[in-house]
């Protein structure tokens, strides 16, 4: 054999094998349960919301990255399609298809492509729309179906489980009387509640949680210190006076807890480098998420809490510099 | 994990990675490959000066006569490995990719030299003093042979006001594939312990600790076994994690000490030396024999008998890769070393050097890089670094030129293992940029 062809490159020469498009493809699939479910509580609304805001994410990056930017095509990555699916599950499943293709087109086109695409957004792109869309459109993004098996009628609509609690405590009534109107922690823990796309069934959240762990996709240091963070923070309110802010296990049950925790803020691009940091990061998100929740306006602050520590991320890399080798002192 | 702390195994504490193990040649025995018909011996195989040639082209010499002599302190001896005539003394190729001047012998006949002992018998007896048992490691020409070649002579001679209390012995073999190191403590277990003894002896301490990885369980059990009969070494187990076999590493996996940044093993009351040194060290003072062979795992996807080799210093690679049953059609990258810290090799008539410790054939769909994607911060590569550093931040300053954040950033620490672009999953070069940086420092420094 002529030894012409030899490829000589320097090391590392061999690679991990876990590339981003099988990061992407593996957490597309950690999503595919909270999806399924969302399509057993409210039909295939839920499944048009979600094809029209991945394929209309596709669409505008593709638009975007090669007329626009006059780039490689970059949608082989398979990010559009997670910020495509996360805005679908940050959104209610009866949302109409034109609000759907703004979200996508803020989402895509300001969150991520005007800062240069994958890896240089410094806000979750899905919720950069979806926060534009509940600013922009108030009534149609908090207009919740009712899950199916609840509904009296097709098309019924009604507030989510915290927008409920927050009108109850506003008008003075005590939580313990509210409570007996929600659905029980069972109903909560499964999904069987309003909200939006993706955000109710803990359950499908969390095995997509196992799934991205096992797969090594991203590390607990996130999702569970959040979950914690605001399961303690809410805890503590609650120890304070039960009548007037509810019961941990509900707050980390019902809106986008489970979904910010596990999908929005695991997200690597806008999430710190460090164990470290995460955990710094993550504890900031529950305590903002809870503080919005029960002093703020808007029933639900997750969204809000992960773009607000966000920004914060290229602050905590600073300070949570990994200790360097050779650091610690030599006792013989 | 769990399993491994009641095995009593120890561990590196920063970062580290789990490539494939992939150690395909573990069972096969150590062969000797025939005499080549021809060897080229570089003069330069060792970190230090280039030794000053001794032989002309004519000259007839004997295996083991020294055809080249070291220059200064940091500088090592060459030993003909072959008996027979010498050709052309010329700038050859060698495993580092630069032309090195180099001596070629036509191998005639397998005439010794005299002093040597060619028998197997264990030597046990070490009657020789410090000083004598340095000058002997230094005549043999021996330097280290788990990659980085530095003169060994010169790590016996502690320097002033530091306190050594421990010699540790690296059996660690991190790099995937490789078994040579394996082999040898399989192979020649008394050799190895004598072998510690006698730089137990040079370096003047009672604690010698030799470091195994659980992959080579039956190295760590042979090693234990006999560990009664030689006191003050102790053989302990290590977790299999890369980069184990880092020097700074290792010491920390087994002492718990950290060397300074910028500093030697010394200054962590240590002194390092891997298993193959050992080996030739003991076969450099106990049996006058230098170093002119060693031990070479040939090794691949593809390769139809990977081998452990024992052969002759400046044996061209082609030699070896017949011997393993010939090269693979489908060859698409030859790797001098192994896969994580390797040298690609772009010819198959380069010699075999003192420092090489395998040859890895990488068939031709796995030899080329994939396609890089946009760093997504995932921040891996700061988890897996072993020297606590950000690899992602040193690349982007050192494609920048931002030399002096770079710097005040360690990325003088960075001791180029290479988990950071082994585990990016975006591909891209990290450890390619760390290294312009770390050289474009250097020639800063330099002018």
């Amino acid at each position: 054999m002529s030894t012409d062809l030899l490829t000589v490159s320097p090391s590392p020469h061999v690679h991990v094998e876990l590339t981003v498009p099988q990061v992407m493809r593996s957490v597309i699939f950690a999503m595919l349960p909270a999806l399924g479910f969302s399509i057993y509580t409210f039909g295939i609304d839920a499944l048009f919301v979600t094809l029209v805001a991945v394929i209309s994410a596709m669409l505008f990056e593709n638009i975007i990255s090669v007329y626009l930017l006059k780039q490689k095509a970059s949608i082989y990555d398979g990010s559009a399609v997670i910020t495509g699916m996360l805005l679908a599950f940050n959104v209610p499943s009866n949302l109409p298809w034109h609000i759907i293709l703004i979200g996508s087109a803020v989402a895509v086109g300001i969150g991520k492509m005007s800062f240069g695409g994958l890896g240089n957004n410094p806000f979750n792109p899905a919720l950069v729309g979806r926060v534009f869309l509940l600013i922009s459109f108030p009534v149609q993004m908090t207009n919740w179906p009712v899950p199916i098996m609840d509904a009296a009628v097709d098309g019924m609509t009604g507030a989510t489980a915290l927008g409920h609690l927050k009108e109850g405590i506003m008008q003075g009534i005590p939580v313990s009387a509210l409570m007996t109107e929600m659905p029980s922690y069972r109903e909560l823990f499964f999904g069987f509640q309003g909200g939006s796309v993706g955000e109710m069934s803990a359950f499908a959240l969390i095995i997509g949680l196992i799934y991205m762990l096992t797969k090594r996709v991203i590390t607990w240091h996130i999702p569970i210190t959040m979950i914690l963070t605001v399961f303690i923070f809410s805890g503590i309110f609650w120890l304070i006076d039960p009548e007037l802010y509810a019961n941990p296990f509900f707050h980390v049950l019902t809106g986008g807890v489970m979904l910010g925790a596990i999908f929005m803020a695991t997200d690597y691009v806008t999430s710190p480098f460090t164990h470290k940091g995460m955990i710094i990061f993550a504890i900031g998100i529950g305590l903002i998420t809870v503080l919005i929740r029960l002093f703020g306006n808007y029933p639900e602050g997750v969204s809000f809490a992960i773009l607000i520590m966000n920004a914060f991320v290229p602050l905590i890399n600073k300070y949570t510099r990994p200790v360097k080798f050779g650091a610690k002192p030599i006792k013989s | 994990m769990l399993l491994d702390f009641m095995k009593g195994l120890k561990h590196f504490h920063k970062g580290g990675v789990h490539p494939h193990e992939n150690k395909l040649s573990a069972e096969a025995p150590i062969k000797e490959l025939p005499l080549p018909k021809s060897v080229v011996i570089p003069i330069t195989q060792h970190i230090g000066a280039p030794a000053k040639v001794v032989v002309e082209r004519g000259d007839t010499v004997k295996v083991g006569q020294i055809i080249a002599v070291h220059e200064g302190f940091v500088s090592s001896n060459i030993h003909a490995s072959v008996s027979g005539k010498v050709g052309k003394i010329d700038k050859v190729m060698d495993s580092t990719g630069f032309k090195k001047m180099s001596i070629s012998i036509r191998t005639k006949d397998d005439i010794w030299e005299d002093s040597i002992d060619r028998t197997p018998d264990l030597v046990k007896d070490i009657p020789y003093t410090p000083e004598e048992i340095v000058k002997k490691i230094m005549e043999a020409g021996v330097v280290g042979m788990g990659g980085a070649a530095f003169p060994s002579h010169v790590k016996l001679s502690i320097p002033e006001g530091k306190h050594v209390d421990y010699l540790i012995v690296n059996g660690v073999e991190c790099e995937p594939y490789l078994t040579a190191d394996h082999r040898v403590m399989l192979e020649k277990p008394h050799e190895i312990m004598v072998g510690t003894q006698i730089l137990m002896k040079a370096l003047g301490v009672d604690k010698a600790i030799i470091g195994i990885e659980a992959n080579k369980w039956d190295a760590i059990e042979g090693l234990k076994k006999i560990a009664p009969e030689y006191p003050g070494i102790e053989v302990q187990g290590l977790r299999v994690m890369y980069p184990q076999g880092g020097e700074k590493q290792l010491i920390e996996a087994l002492l718990g000490r950290e060397v300074p940044s910028g500093g030697l093993p010394a200054d962590a009351g240590c002194i390092v030396h891997n298993v193959g040194t050992i080996y030739s060290m003991y076969m450099a003072v106990q049996k006058n024999r230098p170093l002119i062979e060693r031990v070479v795992t040939v090794t691949g996807k593809s390769v139809k008998e990977p081998s452990n080799l024992l052969v002759r210093i400046g044996t061209p690679i082609s030699d070896l890769i017949e011997a393993a049953g010939g090269l693979p059609e489908d060859t698409g990258k030859i790797i001098s070393g192994g896969p994580m810290m390797g040298k690609a090799l772009n010819e198959l008539d380069i010699p075999i050097a003192k420092a090489t410790s395998g040859l890895l054939l990488i068939p031709e769909e796995r030899s080329k890089r994939q396609e890089v994607y946009n760093c997504v911060k995932c921040g891996k590569c700061v988890e897996v670094c072993p020297m606590g550093l950000q690899p992602v931040e040193l690349s982007l300053l050192s494609k920048n030129k931002n030399l002096e954040t770079a710097q005040a950033h360690g990325i003088l620490d960075c001791i180029e293992c290479g988990s950071c672009s082994f585990i990016c999953p975006s591909n891209r070069p990290i450890l390619d940029y760390i290294r312009y940086g770390k050289s474009n420092i250097r020639k800063a420094k330099a002018s």
